[in-house]
């Protein structure tokens, strides 16, 4: 509990409490007349109404759409399942000007949705609310069907035998299970959207703006550190509220679960209504991600003459704007995502734990905390950086650690929401009894506790992973030019004149996939080869 | 044993993990960062993404000076601005270079630079000299924000292509524009003071109205106005687009040109050299800076012949002083603005949140 609390204080709390502080504070005091000035000025209660209409909505458009997706990875085996989970979780790392551009192709002015029945959605805010769809997709199925595919079907199966019908079996035995892990994933969504930056720039257009990209302008077009400041905290505040309301539905219902290998929870579809679903959610994620992506990929290809990989020949050559070849982004990528995934486990991993052991009124305004990241920007954070992390012994600005740092914040609060739900269903008596016959505390947790939340874990992983792969928001604060990251390299070329510089841009953003699709199924293979030990 | 042993075994474990991880990445990173020892020999250069120099130009500066340069960039002008004067007194480097005209003054009244004359300063026109009295600045670049314009779609229309502000609200050119928003974006501000300096503080609101009925779109960022919106790009001919007018640079179409597999004879695009807001980027010295002598060095070097004749095919901007040679892709594909529209830094300091306001509930409400 000590080592994520001083974390968070030392690289999140701080760093905001200052930037905060400054733009609140002058040589005459405390300025808390800015707050009132600000929150009564009618464009930011637009601001303030639409950012929160638009998280709602998203969120809810999210859970319809992907839950029954997390049914379907969770109880039905089919092939290209891994490839799938993989692709879906895709969007994740990609730049939101990548996406943009990809979506456009879609739901823009000439796009598919345009010529077969002449509609148009760009800049109307259901642009916004599919991209958040797209964005989000992964998180309710990657957390949601986590634990859905370790819940005992056997359980609904006696309710079913014991007379109730199949909706009320699943109301009353699988609903309740799951509801911390949807209530989770629902949790992130709404965060994720509340605080959404560039979806709702590109796709909004300028009429549209959140919290978040008014932060953005604030602070760093305008440096108005006082409005900034005061927006912060109200951002800071809603999400606050959130998590409070989160924690008071949900804590009830955390219970031992019994869990098993999911491998056993899985079958084959059986009967036309099942088939019917599995095919409706695989139609949903051609449409709503394999195509936006499949477009991404089109265009890295389609060379001036034709398809072919010029592009990405080009990517191995230095120029003017990159001191190395792009491609050497890649490594870099890896590099600080794979040290980033690792504070976010060993931070996440301890604050879970912590957080399952204990309880209290301490202990759970912790948990809010932990989640924070997920609602404050990355503008603030990184001013706040800059700021304090300014003397020894954590001159920490020009060093390459603060990009994984950086990185890891937005991680932890997946590892710790995928890990919470998991690892409160233990239940602790197995651990009692693994420590009465005589195992040692390291072989019961080993025994008892690792093989529990192993999937967890590497789900975990893979979210941390992702998450550092595509961050962009902080990184470009920090990144250092010699070493820029896939996104970065991404940004660079889109933002140079040219038609070589676009396809550049395109097979860096393909690449950038792959990697992403890759290791994600690298961490799910580990976890089919351990399956025996289950 | 109790649960609290167990669990502190079990998190050492993860624990140690996650270090000799953390450590092995440590390595290779430590590696960049190991001349700490001849820090005095390292002189840091702080800007924004755009900034961009070749490697022999830099390695003539070390071999001139004995000075190693490093580069730090972070965001764009605006951003990488405040982040100067957000850690004032304890700067991250040296020199700063990006601070251009529109946004000097908020640099000069937080006083982050400390004076410098630099060396070979009367090559450089008066003109873009804008701190003359006091050298806090040093001009390194121009470059001119201009109507870019679709060579293709006006050949195929048979209609000549706009050339001045004025042709922009005729009808013969509704819903052909695109531009960016001035809030959130420099072009976008440029293409505002443009109108500003053109049509006076009285008279660009006026313009804009008009502007605005002849179906001029906005978009968020210059990415998306050029690559998605404006026909004339690579990117848009993919995309479809249908704006064969867009706010970009003078320089764009050069670039066209450079960045294109193979090389076309012509560039795609031109430019409205009617339409054009010049923007000077200057350097400086930053207050507490570590390595002073340096930073002196590096500014001398920002305005040598070498170092400015290097600029335009990295950044695409042009030179300031008067000895440097344009590269020959810019003499043959791009344009040289003669009657650009400036606005006095002060005047610009003084109104550009009212006007920017004011353009925003006018031009996207």
């Amino acid at each position: 509990m000590v080592l994520p609390a001083v974390f968070f204080a030392v690289f999140f709390a701080w760093p905001v409490a200052s930037i905060v502080g400054r733009g609140l504070r002058t040589d005459t005091g405390w300025q808390f007349g800015r707050i009132g000035e600000v929150l009564t000025r009618p464009d930011l209660l637009d601001v303030l109404w639409f950012t929160t209409w638009q998280a709602v909505a998203s969120t809810v458009l999210t859970l319809l759409i992907a839950l029954p997706a997390a049914y379907v990875f969770a109880r039905y085996d089919f092939r290209g399942k891994q490839l799938l989970r993989a692709v879906v979780t895709v969007p994740f790392v990609l730049p939101t000007v990548v996406v943009g551009t990809a979506f456009l192709a879609l739901v823009g002015r000439g796009g598919l949705l345009d010529e077969a029945w002449g509609v148009r959605l760009d800049t109307t805010v259901w642009a916004i609310l599919l991209a958040h769809v797209f964005f989000n997709y992964a998180v309710v199925v990657r957390t949601v069907g986590g634990l859905w595919s370790q819940l005992d079907p056997r359980q609904e199966e006696a309710a079913r035998v014991l007379g109730a019908g199949r909706f009320a079996a699943w109301r009353r035995v699988t609903l309740p299970a799951l509801a911390p892990a949807v209530a989770s994933a629902a949790l992130m969504v709404f965060l994720f959207t509340f605080s959404s930056f560039g979806v709702v720039l590109i796709l909004g257009g300028p009429a549209f703006s959140t919290l978040e990209v008014e932060i953005y302008r604030q602070t760093a077009q305008l440096l108005d550190l006082p409005t900034a400041a005061v927006l912060t905290m109200v951002q800071f505040a809603a999400v606050t509220a959130i998590l409070a309301v989160h924690g008071w539905t949900v804590r009830r219902r955390e219970t031992a679960l019994r869990l098993v290998d999911p491998a056993t929870t899985a079958h084959r579809p059986r009967g036309a209504g099942q088939w019917a679903l599995l095919g409706a959610v695989l139609g949903t994620v051609l449409v709503l991600i394999v195509a936006p992506l499949a477009v991404l990929v089109e265009r890295s290809l389609s060379g001036p003459d034709g398809y072919g990989f010029t592009y990405y020949r080009a990517l191995r050559t230095a120029d003017g704007t990159f001191l190395v070849p792009p491609v050497e982004a890649i490594w870099n990528s890896l590099q600080y995502a794979l040290a980033a995934t690792a504070i976010a486990l060993l931070v996440g991993g301890l604050a879970a734990t912590a957080l399952t052991r204990r309880a209290g009124r301490f202990v759970r305004g912790f948990d809010a905390l932990l989640m924070l990241p997920l609602g404050v920007s990355a503008v603030t954070v990184g001013f706040g950086f800059l700021i304090t992390l300014d003397e020894p012994p954590l001159d920490l600005r020009t060093s390459w650690i603060l990009v994984p740092l950086a990185q890891a914040l937005v991680g932890v609060p997946f590892v710790v929401r995928t890990m919470l739900p998991v690892l409160r269903a233990v239940d602790d008596r197995l651990r009692e009894a693994a420590a009465v016959l005589g195992a040692s505390p390291l072989r019961a947790w080993r025994e008892v506790d690792l093989p529990m939340v192993r999937r967890a874990l590497l789900i975990a992983a893979g979210f941390a992973f992702a998450v550092s792969l595509g961050e962009f928001g902080a990184t470009v604060f920090i990144a250092r030019p010699d070493r820029p990251t896939l996104p970065v390299a991404v940004a660079r070329l889109l933002g140079r004149v040219g038609d070589l510089s676009y396809g550049q841009a395109m097979a860096l953003s393909t690449i950038l996939m792959l990697v992403c699709a890759v290791s994600l199924l690298l961490l799910e293979r580990i976890r089919t080869d351990r399956t025996g030990e289950f | 044993m109790n649960t609290r042993l167990r669990r502190a075994i079990g998190t050492a474990l993860i624990g140690a993990l996650g270090v000799g991880t953390l450590a092995a990445c440590g390595d290779e990173g430590a590696k960049d960062t190991s001349s700490k020892g001849t820090e005095s020999k390292t002189v840091t250069l702080v800007s924004h993404e755009s900034f961009t120099a070749s490697d022999p130009v830099l390695q003539a500066f070390t071999k001139e000076t004995g000075y190693t340069v490093k580069v730090l960039k972070s965001g764009d002008a605006g951003t990488a601005l405040n982040q100067e004067i957000l850690t004032k007194g304890s700067p991250r480097g040296d020199v700063f270079f990006g601070v251009d005209n529109t946004l000097l003054s908020r640099a000069l009244d937080n006083d982050i630079f400390v004076p410098y004359e630099a060396k070979g300063l009367e090559r450089i026109p008066d003109a873009v000299q804008l701190d003359k009295d006091k050298h806090r600045v040093t001009p390194v670049d121009t470059g001119d924000i201009c109507v870019n314009y679709d060579k293709k779609y006006f050949a195929d229309k048979k209609l000549a292509p706009p050339q001045s502000f004025d042709d922009l609200i005729k009808p013969a050119y509704k819903n052909l524009l695109v531009t960016e928003n001035a809030a959130t974006s420099s072009p976008g501000l440029g293409f505002l003071l443009g109108t500003v300096g053109k049509y006076g503080e009285e008279g660009w609101q006026d313009y804009w109205k008009k502007l605005k009925a002849n179906g001029v779109k906005v978009v968020d960022g210059w990415e998306q106005a050029y690559n998605q919106e404006f026909s004339g790009s690579a990117a848009g001919r993919k995309a479809n687009a249908d704006r064969p007018l867009v706010v970009s640079y003078a320089s764009s179409p050069p670039v066209e040109v450079l960045y294109a597999e193979p090389q076309p004879a012509e560039a795609p695009t031109g430019v409205s050299t009617g339409t054009c807001f010049r923007q000077t980027e200057f350097a400086g010295l930053l207050k507490g800076a570590k390595n002073e002598e340096g930073g002196k060095a590096l500014l001398d070097f920002l305005i040598s012949k070498r170092f400015q004749e290097d600029m335009p095919l990295n950044m695409f901007v042009n030179p300031v002083v008067r000895d440097a040679k344009l590269p020959e892709l810019f003499t043959e594909h791009g344009v040289t603005i003669d009657k650009p529209e400036t606005v006095a830094p002060e005047t610009i300091a003084k109104n550009r949140e009212q006007w920017v306001q004011a353009w925003s509930s006018l031009v996207v409400k």
